[in-house]
């Protein structure tokens, strides 16, 4: 291995340690705004928004997600699209029961 | 793995027992759900038999059915959601994508096996400790599961047999999840060198989309299943509403779940699985009918682009399975657009399929038969679903015999043949030998015939409303008392179609010794797999590097030397 | 018999076929975790108004968060893992290793000690569909993070790594294909959490 890539992988581990340091305080602001005084859609869409921004560091920045090739991520995508179908399932059940 | 490995004797375990090797597994697949075929197939003769009959001795088995020889009523439910569970789990999916995928992929994609060996052997002895499971619950105190193949609550949770169904289904879908990841990945990576995505087979596109299928669609399943034996093992409610009253007392769970919510999950597979039993099929009989009509498939792409967006529609149509659940007109409506957009593509495959027949020199050996005789079976068994996606004509056809006319014709004489096409035409290669003409023929006929006479009265029985799985076939209901004498019928056609299979079983027992010895292209076909040996080399399939040059199906190109140009050939 | 492209990657995807194939598995396990998620929120929709929070309320916050940040450090381990491997660094491998294997162990205990205290205080699955749901969605995570353990305690033991001093890159790229399962895993209980635990 070259010299070239010794530092490149001297490089992700810095980037590896910043984003330990941002999940564990992204999982302490979780828990804080737990304990916000507000109504629970927005408390919902806040723990889901902040859980987001977690997963995404994982996946782009631990599993390499931001340089992987194009072929996984269209699988992905298209998994992803499945997943919201998947989501879809319970909500039109309940618009549906609800609008009767 | 080093290369002094790659001399060294296999020990008889090694080579056909615990085999890595794809040929071998793909062997195994085969003979494990044939088998399974042949006993799922009987299952259904011993109901035929109580349906034709009711209530007199079953014969030759009717000794294992209790003293009497009749067959009960649960027994009844039990071999009629385990004909379900074996001809679709144990049976045709494995025959299709365990037996055929893993057999003929690598051949015709020109590699020299699975990407991941050791992971495909998995996927076999995971699937044939699933098929112990579930052959085993005959046999435990409890009985085997009796609620279905879609084992739907509240009855599921309560009925026994269904706790080891449940454990079955698990071993079953991490098999074929094993093996579709397994096929994906060696159709992406393995490809030989010039093999373009437009150069492969329609049986390697189908086999593509079928894999990602049962990748995505079966873990919804599972998760069902884990909530469904949560149900049952830990008295968890999550398919059991407040108040739920069984056999006459409240039962005593925390309640607020829903039997919805399994509905949803089942059919989010269950659905995609209809495409997983098709695709395959289209794929051999697009491979069958290029060879014998000695002309390139009419509207190739067309055909990919159309399997490719069958297998995304598939996804979002499930509903049309639950328009009695008291579901809202907007998602009815939803559902009912979705399952007629899916048919578009259906028939866009069968059109191009019929259009490859115009003007061909066809011969009409009998892998071309059975492919043949897909078209018209497939089509009958496809045109009978569009009344039952429309809500309106499902109300009253909704759980009839029409129902089951309907799935069987796409399955049995439609799937069923195609993999029969495939087994004649690729036998072969696996064996080295061909099958018997004149047997094959004689396999042929009566299946044709009598596959007809067991399923076109379940129309007629449908239409007037006779529902399925009912143990008397309906005689306590006047409205059935005109078509109740199809049941006879029926069930004759029943056992003369068992008594058409034994010809099959001994063309294959006498050809794999005695059979007319076979080069390897016997059917001057243009796919690499011919330009293997027959059977092909041990663990590299190929004595040379592969290199291709050419689209799948170069037919009698104008001013070629012979009729057909093989993919290898520059 | 060698199969193409197992450690090197095939110019045309620039992959090889461990790569996809975790990658097409953790596909397949977005839709296992998909379907379980799907019938949370279907319960959650069904169920009297307010029923979940209370239910959700007999949970521990502080022990999950704990839990949280443990899973979180041994995904950082065990990229640390692999990134020593690429420095050519083994020992370095199998210390990092090791506590990727002790994060994993003390989320177990940890979970445990959850668990008997809710069985202690009368709450089992049964109690009810949040209970229900809790126990189904924790328990499968436990199982992967067992499963997890078992494959790397194999690279981690001299069974499993002896492959690195015939064949490093191979071994490398095993280590690779062994932590994105393990993020995934990590990732799932990021989900977990709040949904469970806050909401």
């Amino acid at each position: 291995m070259s010299d070239n890539d010794q530092a490149h992988i001297q490089e992700h581990i810095k980037v590896y340690l910043t984003v330990f340091g941002a999940l564990a305080v992204l999982t302490v602001v979780t828990v804080l705004a737990s304990y916000l005084d507000v109504s629970s859609t927005e408390a919902i869409f806040l723990a889901l928004a902040i859980a987001t921004v977690k997963a995404s560091l994982v996946a782009g920045y631990f599993m390499h997600l931001i340089t992987e090739r194009q072929t996984i991520i269209y699988i992905l995508c298209l998994t992803f699209f499945f997943f919201l179908v998947c989501m879809f399932l319970p909500l039109i059940t309940h618009t549906d029961h609800t609008a009767l | 793995m080093s290369s002094d490995q790659h001399h060294h004797e296999e020990s008889f375990i090694q080579k056909y027992i615990f085999s890595v090797d794809h040929k071998t597994i793909g062997l195994q697949y085969g003979i494990t759900s044939l088998l399974f075929l042949l006993f799922g197939f009987g299952l259904m003769m011993v109901m035929r038999w109580q349906l034709a009959y009711p209530e007199t001795p079953v014969p030759i088995v009717g000794w294992l059915l209790g003293e009497t020889g009749i067959l009960l009523p649960e027994i009844y439910n039990s071999l009629g959601a385990m004909h379900g569970t074996i001809m679709i789990f144990l049976g045709v999916v494995p025959l299709a994508v365990g037996a055929f995928g893993n057999y003929m992929v690598p051949l015709q994609i020109g590699a020299p096996d699975m990407a991941f060996p050791r992971l495909n052997a998995a996927s076999y002895w995971s699937y044939f400790i699933g098929g112990v499971i579930m052959l085993s619950s005959f046999f435990m105190p409890e009985g085997a599961a009796r609620s279905g193949w879609t084992s739907y609550p509240p009855l599921s949770i309560f009925e026994s047999g269904q706790t080891i169904w449940l454990i079955g289904m698990v071993f079953l879908i991490t098999s074929s999840l094993l093996g579709s990841m397994n096929i994906i990945v060696t159709i992406v990576q393995l490809r030989a060198p010039g093999l373009s995505w437009w150069r492969l087979p329609l049986f390697v596109w189908t086999q593509f989309v079928t894999s990602f299928l049962l990748v995505l669609a079966f873990p919804p399943l599972e998760a069902a299943a884990i909530l469904q034996l949560m149900d049952r093992v830990a008295h968890t409610s999550f398919f059991l509403p407040s108040g739920l009253v069984y056999a006459g007392a409240t039962v005593d769970v925390a309640g607020s779940g829903s039997p919805l919510l399994w509905q949803h999950l089942f059919w989010f597979l269950a659905h995609p699985e209809v495409y997983v039993l098709i695709l395959p099929a289209m794929g051999i009989v697009g491979e069958v009918l290029a060879n014998n009509t000695r002309k390139p498939l009419w509207g190739y792409s067309s055909m990919v682009y159309a399997s490719v967006f069958l297998g995304f529609m598939s996804f979002i149509v499930w509903a049309h399975h639950m328009f009695l659940t008291g579901m809202g007109t907007a998602m009815s409506a939803f559902f009912q657009t979705t399952t007629m957009i899916i048919s578009i593509p259906s028939v866009v495959i069968l059109t191009s399929f019929f259009i490859s027949l115009w003007g061909g020199r066809i011969r009409f050996n009998t892998p071309m038969l059975f492919a043949l005789s897909f078209l018209p079976m497939f089509g009958i068994g496809g045109l009978t679903g569009l009344p039952l996606g429309i809500g309106a004509s499902d109300i009253h056809l909704h759980d009839t015999y029409y129902v089951i006319g309907h799935f069987h014709y796409v399955v049995a004489p439609g799937t069923i043949f195609a993999l029969f096409a495939g087994i004649y035409y690729w036998f072969p290669k696996i064996t080295g030998r061909k099958m018997s003409e004149a047997l094959g023929k004689l396999h042929f006929w009566p299946s044709l015939i009598f596959m007809n006479g067991i399923f076109m009265p379940m129309f007629i029985q449908g239409l007037a409303g006779v529902s399925r799985r009912m143990y008397d076939g309906g005689e306590i209901y006047a409205h059935a008392q005109d078509v109740l004498q199809w049941n006879e019928f029926m069930s004759i056609s029943a056992f003369l179609l068992g008594a058409a299979q034994v010809p099959f079983i001994i063309n294959i027992l006498i050809s794999i010794f005695n059979g007319e010895k076979a080069d390897r292209n016997p059917w001057q076909a243009t796919t690499i797999e011919w330009s293997a040996p027959s059977p092909p080399v041990p663990h590299l399939n190929f004595e040379g590097d592969v290199e291709v040059y050419r689209g799948p199906y170069e037919y009698s190109v104008p001013d070629a030397e012979t009729d057909f140009l093989p993919q290898t050939e520059k | 018999m060698q199969i193409p492209y197992t450690i090197e990657e095939r110019p045309e995807t620039g992959l090889n076929n461990s790569k996809l194939g975790i990658w097409v598995f953790l596909a397949s396990e977005v839709m296992l975790f998909g379907g379980l998620f799907s019938a949370y929120v279907f319960l959650r929709l069904a169920a009297p108004e307010g029923d979940f929070a209370y239910w959700g309320s007999k949970l521990n916050v502080p022990l999950a968060t704990l839990n949280t940040l443990v899973l979180i450090s041994s995904s950082v381990t065990v990229i640390m893992s692999w990134a020593s491997l690429k420095l050519k660094d083994f020992e370095k491998y199998k210390l990092y290793m090791g506590l990727t294997l002790l994060c994993a162990t003390i989320f177990l205990v940890i979970k445990y000690f959850e668990y008997t205290s809710k069985f202690h205080h009368g709450y089992y699955p049964s109690s009810s569909n949040f209970m229900a749901i809790y126990f189904t969605l924790t328990g499968l995570h436990g199982l992967h993070i067992i499963g997890g353990m078992i494959v790397m305690t194999y690279f981690w033991l001299p069974a499993g790594n002896k492959l690195w001093h015939t064949d490093p890159e191979h071994f490398t790229n095993r280590i690779e294909i062994a932590g994105l399962y393990w993020h995934f895993v990590d990732l799932v209980w990021i989900f977990l959490f709040p949904i469970l635990y806050l909401l």
